[in-house]
Parts: C-alpha cells; sequence; structure tokens
C-alpha cells in the first residue's frame, strides 16, 4: 500500500508518455488540417476528464447532504478543483487549435460558450469554498453544487438555440475518424483519467491531512495546552 | 419593533413540529407576515428601492455613451441593456435583503422557531419580487424615452418576460444571497455566486426581449425556456433552502 503512490507515478509517467508518441508520430496526419489536428489528443480527452471529475463532484455533494460525510467533502473539493484545471486546459488549447483552422480565436457557439458557462459556474464554487468559513463550507458547497448541476441542462438548451460552428463528435457522431486516431484519442483519455486520478488522491490526502491538523490544533486550544503561546495560531 | 412583533405572534400561534410538517395554512400565514413586515420596513425607510432606482438611472447613463442611444439599431442591443440594469440594481437590494435579519439576531431566532424555513424564503423572494418589479415600472417610461425604444413585435408579451425574467433573478438571488451572508466578503460573493448560474436566464430574457422588440423572430422558445428554469430553481430552492439556513 505504501508503494502504491509511487508505481502509480511511474505508470502513469509511462503511459502519457506512450500516448504522446502515439498522438506525435504513430497517429497519421488529417488529410486538412494536416498536423494542427493533432491537440485534438489533449483537448477532447481534457474535455471529458473534466465532465467525468464534475460529475463526480455532484455526486459526492447528493452524498454529503444525505449522509454529512467528510470523505464525500473532501472528494467534492477534489474534484472541483482538478476539473476546473483541465477544463481550463480544453478552453486554452480550444482558442490554439481555432486560429489556423477556422481563423478566429474565439466564437459564441453551442460548445465552446457552454463549456465557458460551466467553467464559470465551477470557478465560482471554489470562491465560496474559500470565501465561506470553514465550519459552514460543505453544507453551502454541496448545495451550490447541485444548483450547479441543475443549470447545467438550461445553459445547454439555451445556447443550443444559436447555431453551431464546433465540428461535430467524432465518436457517436457518425464521424468518418481513421482506427488508429481513435485508438489514439482513447489511449490519450486514458493516460488522461490516471494522472487526473493521480492528482486529485494526492490532493485528497493533502487535505484530509490538513483538516486533521486543524481538527489537533482546535483541541489543543480547547484543551488549553501551555506548550501553546497566545495567538500563534491567527491565520483562520 | 411593531412589525416584527406581528410576525413573532403569528409564529407563536402556529407553532407546530417542523419535523412533522407544517399545515398549508400556518404556513401561509408566516409567509405573510414575514411579507408584510418587509413591504413596511421598506415603506417606511425606502432604502432598496431608491438605491435601485439611482443605481439604474447610473447605468442608463453610463451606457449612453458607449454608442448611440437614438440610431435604429440601438433597438439591437436595449434588450441586453435593460436587463443589465436591472441585473445589477436587483443585486443592491438582495444584499439587503438578510443583512436586515442579521441585527437583533432575527434569523438565529427564526431558526429556532418551529416554522418552516420554506415560508420565510418564500416571504424574502416575493418580497424582493415586488421592490424589483416596482423599480422595472418605474424605469421602464425612463428607457422609452431615452432610447426611442418602440416593440415592433407583440409588446404584451414584454410583461411576461419580465414577470418570469424578474423571478428567476429573484428566487435565485434571494437563495445565494442567504448563502453569501455565510461568507467573507457579502458583498462580493452575491454576483459571484449569482451570475454564471443566472446566465441561462438572462440569455433568455434578453433574447426574448429583443425579439419582441425588432419583431425580427419569434420569443416563444425563450419564454417557455424561462418558465422551466423558474419552475425548476424554485422547487430546488425551497427544498434546499431549510439546509442552508441551519447550516453551522
Amino acid at each position: 500500500m505504501k508503494y502504491l503512490f509511487p508505481i502509480l507515478v511511474i505508470l502513469t509517467g509511462i503511459l502519457l508518455s506512450y500516448a504522446l508518441y502515439q498522438a506525435l508520430e504513430v497517429a497519421p496526419t488529417d488529410q486538412q488540417q494536416g498536423d494542427v489536428y493533432r491537440i485534438i489528443y489533449y483537448h477532447v480527452p481534457s474535455a471529458w476528464t473534466a465532465f467525468l471529475l464534475f460529475f463526480v463532484n455532484f455526486g459526492a455533494s447528493i452524498y454529503y447532504l444525505i449522509k454529512r460525510c467528510e470523505v464525500a467533502d473532501i472528494l467534492a473539493l477534489t474534484t472541483a478543483e482538478v476539473g476546473v484545471v483541465f477544463q481550463t486546459v480544453n478552453l486554452v488549447t480550444g482558442p490554439i487549435w481555432a486560429r489556423p483552422v477556422w481563423g478566429i480565436w474565439w466564437t459564441w457557439d453551442l460548445r465552446l460558450t457552454s463549456t465557458l458557462v460551466l467553467w464559470l459556474i465551477y470557478v465560482s464554487y471554489l470562491f465560496l469554498r474559500r470565501f465561506s468559513s470553514s465550519g459552514e463550507t460543505p453544507l453551502l458547497a454541496a448545495v451550490l453544487a447541485i444548483l450547479g448541476a441543475l443549470c447545467v441542462p438550461f445553459v445547454y438548451f439555451s445556447i443550443w438555440f444559436f447555431r453551431t460552428q464546433h465540428p461535430q463528435p467524432v465518436i457517436g457522431g457518425g464521424g468518418s475518424m481513421d482506427p488508429r486516431m481513435l485508438h489514439t484519442l482513447l489511449l490519450n483519455w486514458l493516460a488522461f483519467l490516471c494522472f487526473a486520478f493521480l492528482v486529485c488522491w494526492s490532493r485528497f490526502r493533502l487535505e484530509k491531512l490538513q483538516r486533521e491538523v486543524d481538527k489537533a490544533h482546535a483541541m489543543r486550544s480547547l484543551m488549553g495546552d501551555p506548550e501553546e503561546p497566545q495567538g500563534a495560531r491567527d491565520d483562520f | 419593533m411593531k412589525p416584527s412583533a406581528d410576525a413573532k405572534r403569528v409564529v407563536d400561534t402556529n407553532a407546530v413540529d417542523r419535523t412533522k410538517g407544517t399545515p398549508p395554512a400556518a404556513s401561509r400565514g408566516i409567509t405573510r407576515a414575514t411579507l408584510l413586515k418587509d413591504l413596511r420596513l421598506e415603506w417606511r425607510s425606502k432604502d432598496a428601492i431608491n438605491s435601485m432606482l439611482f443605481f439604474s438611472l447610473l447605468v442608463v447613463v453610463v451606457f449612453s455613451f458607449s454608442f448611440d442611444p437614438s440610431a435604429e439599431e440601438s433597438r439591437q442591443i436595449a434588450g441586453g441593456l435593460v436587463w443589465v440594469a436591472f441585473l445589477f440594481a436587483a443585486v443592491v437590494a438582495l444584499n439587503q435583503t438578510w443583512a436586515r435579519e442579521l441585527r437583533n439576531q432575527v434569523l438565529d431566532a427564526y431558526r429556532v422557531s418551529p416554522a418552516p424555513a420554506s415560508a420565510l424564503f418564500m416571504a424574502k423572494t416575493l418580497g424582493n419580487f415586488i421592490f424589483v418589479s416596482v423599480l422595472e415600472a418605474l424605469m421602464t417610461p425612463l428607457f422609452i424615452i431615452f432610447y426611442r425604444l418602440r416593440a415592433v413585435g407583440p409588446a404584451w408579451q414584454l410583461l411576461l418576460v419580465a414577470a418570469f425574467g424578474t423571478w428567476a433573478l429573484v428566487v435565485n438571488g434571494t437563495f445565494f444571497a442567504a448563502m453569501s451572508i455565510r461568507t467573507r466578503s457579502r458583498e462580493i460573493m452575491l454576483p459571484l455566486l449569482l451570475f454564471p448560474i443566472s446566465i441561462p436566464a438572462i440569455l433568455a430574457m434578453v433574447q426574448a426581449t429583443t425579439a419582441i422588440l425588432t419583431g425580427e423572430y419569434s420569443a416563444r422558445f425563450w419564454i417557455v425556456l424561462l418558465g422551466t428554469y423558474d419552475l425548476a430553481f424554485t422547487a430546488v430552492c425551497l427544498l434546499l433552502f431549510e439546509t442552508v439556513l441551519n447550516a453551522e
């Protein structure tokens, strides 16, 4: 168990490098776009990973509201933070690809706008977590996560009314993608998922330790430990 | 204070166990008492309505510098402008909603009373709805004069858009205001929480208003979307408000 984390780190490193090699060397060049399209191997997996993490965040928030279990709250915090990071990667790689292919950095179409709004909702979630006093944070954050998730279909339908410029989804959308490309894409997603899992895991452990430390400090000040100088912990 | 005494009396006479559910009549009584108290406080102080009016007047003037307000094309952006002014003004009123109840620990008293939390939430939402509606009724003539607005499409639909749109802002706003009073830097927190979640509603209001003002397309889709949004968020806010009120 002690070595599980380092082993996973090494495995994920190998998987990420192999996926990078596949994306840059093995996957065939796109007939129309040339090599520019290869950013898809980072753009799409990061989006899928972010959506998955937000979904876990939603589930953990509901579970927290029902059971009030602290692990669910830590999981919700972790997945929201890592999800925002992955969605940022998605939002940054999009314009880099769009500039040479579409000729513009950004357009207000369905996918772009709804992804941006989703990103905004989860950034506001992180703001709430940061600004609320520690005892109430889990509850308020869980409530906001549920309202945010409720908002997602409305975001989608409202922006759906604008015509979409984004390329149709390559999987399940009737697209004709080279099987090697698809294989590379899925491989990259797997690598991203492992990476996200690792980051979530270490963030989870960090947050758990932090809370234990905070609790220990609170206990010590309640017990009136003479070792502790008065006002030593004024950072919260 | 006399209005609070009124509210307290209603709460006392209808005292019931919250866990066993409240008879609808008692719940309505609490809503009415709280609403009347808020309306009376506002009628005497006029704090919220004055600050909202002045604020939206400022928005109208400031926006007039950024484009030619009398141009024919300004009709295309007027819908967005009107709603942005109302949205910002509403935040001013929403921020005061719960801050008022913090004085003399009224909110704590409410927390220990057996009155259902949803009744309190409903009263506050209705109160804010009335305040913002009054603001809209007073400001709309000014917008019409300053920006030379004239509805090309069916104007009666504007009433529907205004009612649904205001409700969407106010129901989420009241809920998030109750959340943001728990945080540091309360006043900043409310728009940070409210605006992202309200984006679909704002989009629908703006699009519906523009559709009616220009008469270029039908506003029906947007009105239906707004109505659905209102229903969904009202239900979830009513359901979750007790959790927020009792969060410790």
